[in-house]
């Protein structure tokens, strides 16, 4: 029988990367990448955005060519779902009734889109926004449609808004908060990002609901919120969030919740398994509780850090430590954030906002602990470093744009 | 065909051949060219696909945006005056090489 090597479960941006820096720090046994995906894995950005408004086509979504894999001896097992972990055996069964046996095994499975429970959720035109075929249906039907309701002022929220609008849909968004990107940011870049295409004719109505959906011939038709209104639609688009896909780890007896628990080495309750990306719940230095981060920068990053304590190149007993950073476009605006604060943090506005150009830092005393930048690449930038460097700053300096961020930081 | 060259830090040279309007980071991306990292897709938010344009090309190309401006400036290797970011500069009509060199780190 071959070696057994690393198997990875999930074929998405985290997945591929393992795959990729294992190979890169020059692993040599075999690597099994597999998803349930039938394309090569690709990055899911694009979705929500140029590949959404037709801009970027399918084959620049690819992470890699399909020759990559070959290449660099990854076998890629594509459409193929694994269904089973046996830990004693340290084998995975997939779907197809194949199995593949690990030395090490590596949970990238991501999450899926959180469903509406309401009634008429099952109606033709409801859709989740998470894969390239949820995409693709989305943009086949923005083509037709005229009135858009949006589920979820989240990023995937308001990024399918400003597109569909942009294809001159009339736009309705529907938020459960009473404001936009409540989970993700500042009140101040929150509302100005929703007023910006408030300002663009998008409708919101915060504090609000679904209540059901109405259909015509199967089809959807309206939706009724949780005020007794009723908004015409022939595209409903949920954007309510995600959860993690833990079960197969649940299953096979690891410790989940909320996400599969892993360590700072990211090394979930069983040594020979690792978890990472958007399904792993690890701890952080910034948070009091172990965090779940949804980000490319994310599940790269814990890639690398996998691959190279995999391959001997991490110092013993190294942690996970990187600074997360996020990104978001919004029309004309870039929204650009380093770095993960508490909703209580306090917050200093650098730049004007009213010129569409500024950054909210968020700061615990006088420790600088996430930069929200709009339009503002250069404080975005600054922020990685100076956040993951833990420095201080002078507020009052802080707020000078006419400054760079750096000339505001306390020397030690 | 006209042609978009990757010359490594070590001196390899590749060559590619592609279409007027390919962009050197999906084109390096496509041909598993190491060295541009391109972690954020394209998006000019990550400034991990620095590149040096050869002088002899660096005219042909479009001027640099605010955006991509701000980002060079925080590039992981040393920003040159011939610095882009490659998923910025696409090949130009009528040229028949671009010539760039990828820098030793991009994180």
């Amino acid at each position: 029988m071959e070696q057994a090597g690393v198997v990875i479960i999930g074929s998405g941006q985290g997945g591929y990367q393992v795959a990729a820096s294992l190979r890169d720090e020059g692993y040599q046994g075999p690597i099994d990448l597999v998803g349930e995906e039938p394309q090569v894995p690709y990055q899911r950005p694009p979705l929500s955005k140029g590949f959404l408004a037709g801009k970027t086509p399918a084959q620049e979504l690819a992470l890699r060519s399909e020759n990559f894999y070959p290449d660099r001896g990854i076998t890629l097992h594509r459409a193929q779902r694994a269904v089973r972990i046996d830990r004693t055996a340290h084998r995975v069964e997939l779907a197809s009734g194949h199995a593949l046996n690990y030395a090490h095994l590596v949970l990238a499975t991501g999450t899926r889109a959180r469903l509406m429970r309401v009634p008429g959720a099952s109606l033709d035109n409801v859709l989740p926004l998470r894969s390239q075929a949820d995409a693709q249906a989305i943009h086949e039907r923005l083509q037709t449609t005229r009135k858009v309701v949006v589920v979820g002022a989240g990023f995937i929220g308001l990024e399918v808004a400003v597109v569909a609008r942009a294809m001159g849909c009339e736009v309705h968004v529907i938020e459960f908060a009473d404001r936009a990107l409540k989970r993700a940011v500042s009140k101040e870049v929150g509302d100005f990002l929703a007023r910006a295409q408030a300002n663009r004719g998008v409708a919101f109505s915060f504090s609000t609901s679904v209540a059901s959906l109405i259909g015509n011939g199967g089809k959807v038709a309206a939706v009724v919120t949780s005020a007794g209104t009723t908004v015409p639609a022939d595209l409903v688009v949920i954007g309510v969030g995600v959860e993690p896909n833990a079960e197969l780890a649940q299953e096979a007896g690891l410790h989940v919740d909320d996400g599969i628990v892993v360590d700072a080495q990211l090394l979930t309750s069983d040594p020979a398994i690792s978890a990472i990306g958007d399904c792993a719940r690890f701890p952080a230095h910034f948070s009091p509780v172990p965090v779940r981060l949804e980000s490319v920068q994310n599940a790269v990053d814990q890639a690398r850090f996998v691959a190279a304590r995999l391959t001997g190149k991490a110092a013993p007993a190294a942690e996970y430590d990187k600074l997360p950073w996020f990104w978001s476009d919004q029309g004309e605006y870039r929204l650009q954030i380093a770095g993960v604060c508490s909703a209580d943090d306090d917050v200093v506005i650098r730049g004007t906002v009213s010129q569409g150009k500024f950054s909210v830092l968020r700061l615990r005393g006088e420790r600088l602990t996430a930069v929200e930048s709009i339009n503002s690449p250069a404080d975005h930038m600054a922020a990685r470093k100076l956040i993951a460097e833990a420095v201080t700053v002078s507020r009052y300096l802080a707020a000078d744009a006419s400054q760079k961020l750096a000339a505001a930081v306390h020397l030690p | 065909m006209p042609q978009i060259t990757y010359v490594q830090s070590n001196g390899e040279r590749r060559s590619i051949p592609v279409s007027p309007g390919a962009t050197v980071m999906l084109t390096a991306v496509a041909n598993d060219i190491p060295g541009i990292v391109a972690e954020c897709g394209g998006a000019a938010m990550c400034a991990t696909c620095h590149v040096y344009v050869e002088e002899s090309s660096l005219a042909l190309l479009p001027p640099v945006s605010e955006v991509e401006n701000e980002m060079l400036d925080s590039a992981a290797s040393e920003r040159r005056t011939n610095s882009r970011l490659g998923c910025q500069i696409a090949m130009p009509d009528g040229v028949e090489e671009l010539v760039v060199h990828v820098p030793s780190s991009q994180n």
